[in-house]
């Protein structure tokens, strides 16, 4: 397998004023097969943009996406996608939600149904099977989401801030969930999130992004992930360079912030 | 004057069996289920739900009104009604000579209805004669006359006199008081007075309830119900005409859809199509389909055509719009889950753009059927041969307040019928609509 190449890629939106916007300046980045990347930074430091470009809903004004050794032209199903919420389909139930991906490749429900069971077995939804979307709670919604797009067999899953919308207690659940998911698939995965902690914990690798223009800030490779895969994350936390790195990266994306603010009063 | 005393009373009505229903219906003022356990329910809507005391109190209360007012044979409490049967007054009349002569005008009062009444072998009623009375002596002579109720008499009482007005009779005096020309003197069965020209007339009391050709009563009404079923009206029964009105909107909402929908989803999907169709839309929407019914008549005539037509344009703005905005509600991200699950073009319009703007559209299909209901009432109230505006129309050209109003609550019941099915259609085909 080739793995994930994103060569030099830059992003700049027009302004219907006649300005424009710098959403992404030259980045570049090899991700393996089987890699998790969490990917953090102040809003407005285009990681959603990068996300869109890698999934291909967005064509990069420079530089190019490669996955196994093709070039990514547009959204294609080897690279699946979980969404932070309100992506699933309400007028399907969950097992039909589930097995979307094979339906749309014209796979018959019967050759199907063995997967979709087992992977609603794997996020814990066995007994939910009939039920309708809107039935179910935040968590059980975003488990759909990933049995969902696990039953396509991407090689990528990009997760835009998957846990987001979802409480405390859920979302330390969850971040286990997907922990054992990628150890257990060996997918990889590029995750973008808001919390440093969730990075910390779920990342492999984690890439810290900076704002205007946007751009890679530092990279860490980071040992707590391989800590967590089937232990309390509580555990994990006790590791002696967590709360240093934590602390380090907070810093970093405070500062960020800071410079972002004086910046628009003095432009103010 | 009476309008304001059914205001009064209505709202009496509100208040008064509010404190009378909550001393006697206990039960159904207590707060039931989680809502007993909020201490604050004022601005809190979703604890408020239909008292069904009030509902049915709020029925009974227009149904009496309805009663109260008119001359029904409804044993419910009435207001005063007109004065009907005979009645006397004295005129008296003088001559150039200073000699007077008392006589008597014998007044019978009748039904102002009284043709459309039936007897019980089916025979309209006839109008009554005259009451029979003695000429009597002198040279004024004793009248009688006939009257509808709620009518006016000008009593010309000289016709059998000896001495006519041309030869210098004159009235000076009625019941036996001095009156002018113009004056008019209250007795109770009406008021008697003379014209600026001298000349007895009398008007029967009237009370405070209304006459047939304003406001029939309850059961006149649902005799003319059950007589437009059997009978029916210009040539055809209440089904028929209901049956055509009916057939006239569902086709016309049908086509409507059927052309509109597509429509919508190709202005939500394609540039070109939005360009297209977008200065149409706009154009037309706000054009009320009453304003096209002229120009509908000059191009297909008041048949069937013509009504579908009408309809059809109608339904087909509002069901455009109700696709495109169907389109526009789909969030990205359901349609960009879709995409890098593998669907096709084809695969995101039919298993997630459809679906997923289907609440729309039948908001759209609920507003569509109201007013395209609205329009075949107006469309025949224009020009038609059948339907439940054309039979009102008529009905009014010949005063027939009853099968106005037994129109009026047909299409009232099936204006409401329409709106709970379509609701009912809702719930089932999306039970997910409001809770995402």
């Amino acid at each position: 397998m080739g793995g994930l190449s994103i060569n030099n890629i830059s992003m700049r939106f027009d302004l219907p004023n006649g300005g424009h916007v710098q959403a992404l300046q030259g980045v570049s980045l090899d991700i393996q097969s089987g890699e998790l990347m969490s990917v953090l930074g102040p809003s407005g430091c285009g990681k959603t943009t990068l996300l869109n470009i890698v999934a291909g809903f967005l064509a990069p004004t420079e530089g190019e996406i490669v996955l196994n050794d093709h070039q990514v032209f547009g959204p294609s199903p080897e690279r699946g996608m979980v969404f932070q919420q309100g992506a699933l389909f309400e007028w399907m139930n969950v097992k039909e939600n589930v097995s979307f991906g094979p339906d749309m490749k014209g796979v018959s429900r019967a050759e199907s149904r063995e997967k979709v069971e087992h992977l609603l077995e794997v996020v814990g939804l066995q007994d939910f099977h009939e039920k309708a979307i809107y039935e179910l709670s935040g968590g059980m919604q975003q488990r759909v989401a990933l049995a969902r797009c696990l039953a396509n067999d991407p090689d990528v899953i990009l997760m835009d801030e998957p846990l987001g919308a979802l409480d405390a207690l859920t979302r330390e659940k969850m971040q286990s969930l997907v922990l054992d998911l990628w150890k257990d698939t060996g997918k990889t995965i590029i995750l973008i999130t808001h919390s440093v902690e969730e990075a910390l914990l779920l990342g492999e690798r984690l890439l810290v992004m900076a704002p205007r223009p946007g751009r890679v800030h530092k990279e860490y490779r980071l040992p707590f992930a391989d800590l967590g895969v089937g232990n309390d994350l509580r555990e994990v936390k006790k590791h002696k360079d967590y709360n240093k790195t934590r602390e380090e990266i907070l810093e970093m994306i405070w500062n960020m912030e800071e410079e972002i603010m004086g910046r628009t009063e003095e432009s103010a | 004057m009476i309008g304001l005393l059914v205001i009064v009373l209505y709202v009496g009505a509100f208040f008064g069996s509010f404190f009378l229903a909550r001393m006697a219906f206990k039960s159904a003022f207590e707060k039931k289920g989680f809502n007993k356990l909020k201490t604050v329910t004022f601005g809190d809507e979703s604890a408020i739900t239909a008292n069904r005391v009030a509902s049915v109190i709020s029925v009974i209360t227009v149904f009496w009104l309805w009663v109260a007012f008119t001359n029904s044979a409804i044993p419910l409490p009435k207001f005063p009604g007109p004065f009907s049967g005979d009645m006397n007054f004295t005129y008296t009349a003088q001559l150039e000579d200073g000699s007077t002569d008392d006589a008597t005008v014998t007044m019978r009062v009748y039904r102002e209805d009284i043709q459309l009444t039936l007897d019980e072998e089916g025979n309209p009623g006839r109008e009554p004669d005259e009451a029979e009375v003695e000429p009597g002596d002198g040279f004024a002579k004793n009248d009688t006359l006939t009257v509808a109720r709620y009518g006016f008499k000008v009593v010309n009482v000289w016709q059998n006199d000896d001495v006519s007005k041309a030869d210098g009779s004159s009235i000076i005096a009625l019941n036996g008081q001095p009156v002018e020309p113009g004056d008019k003197i209250k007795v109770p069965e009406g008021t008697i007075g003379l014209t600026d020209k001298g000349t007895p007339t009398f008007e029967p009391a009237v009370g405070l309830r209304m006459a047939r050709l304003y406001l029939p009563a309850p059961e006149v009404v649902f005799q003319r119900f059950i007589w437009l079923n059997k009978e029916g009206y210009q040539g055809y029964t209440l089904l028929e005409h209901t049956r055509y009105s009916l057939q006239r909107v569902l086709l016309g909402f049908i086509i409507g859809a059927l052309v509109g929908i597509p429509i919508g989803y190709a202005m939500g999907l394609t540039s070109w199509s939005r360009g297209w169709f977008d200065p149409i839309v706009e154009f037309m929407r706000p054009v009320p389909p009453l304003a096209l019914i002229p120009l509908i008549i000059i191009w297909f005539g008041i048949g069937e055509v013509g009504k579908v037509v009408l309809l059809f344009l109608a339904a087909l703005w509002i069901m455009i719009i109700a696709a495109r905005s169907g389109v526009s509600g789909v969030a990205i991200t359901k349609v960009h889950a879709a995409y890098s699950l593998g669907a096709s073009k084809w695969q995101i319009l039919s298993k997630v753009i459809v679906p997923n703007s289907l609440p729309d559209i039948f908001t759209g299909a609920r507003v569509a059927m109201g007013v395209c209901w609205g329009t075949v009432v107006a469309a025949e109230l224009v020009a038609a041969n059948v339907g439940l505006g054309k039979m009102i129309v008529t009905a009014s050209k010949f005063q027939l307040t009853d099968i106005i109003i037994v129109g009026i609550i047909v299409i009232g019941v099936i204006g409401f019928a329409i709106e709970v099915g379509m609701r009912k259609l809702e719930n089932w085909l999306i039970p997910w609509k409001g809770k995402v």
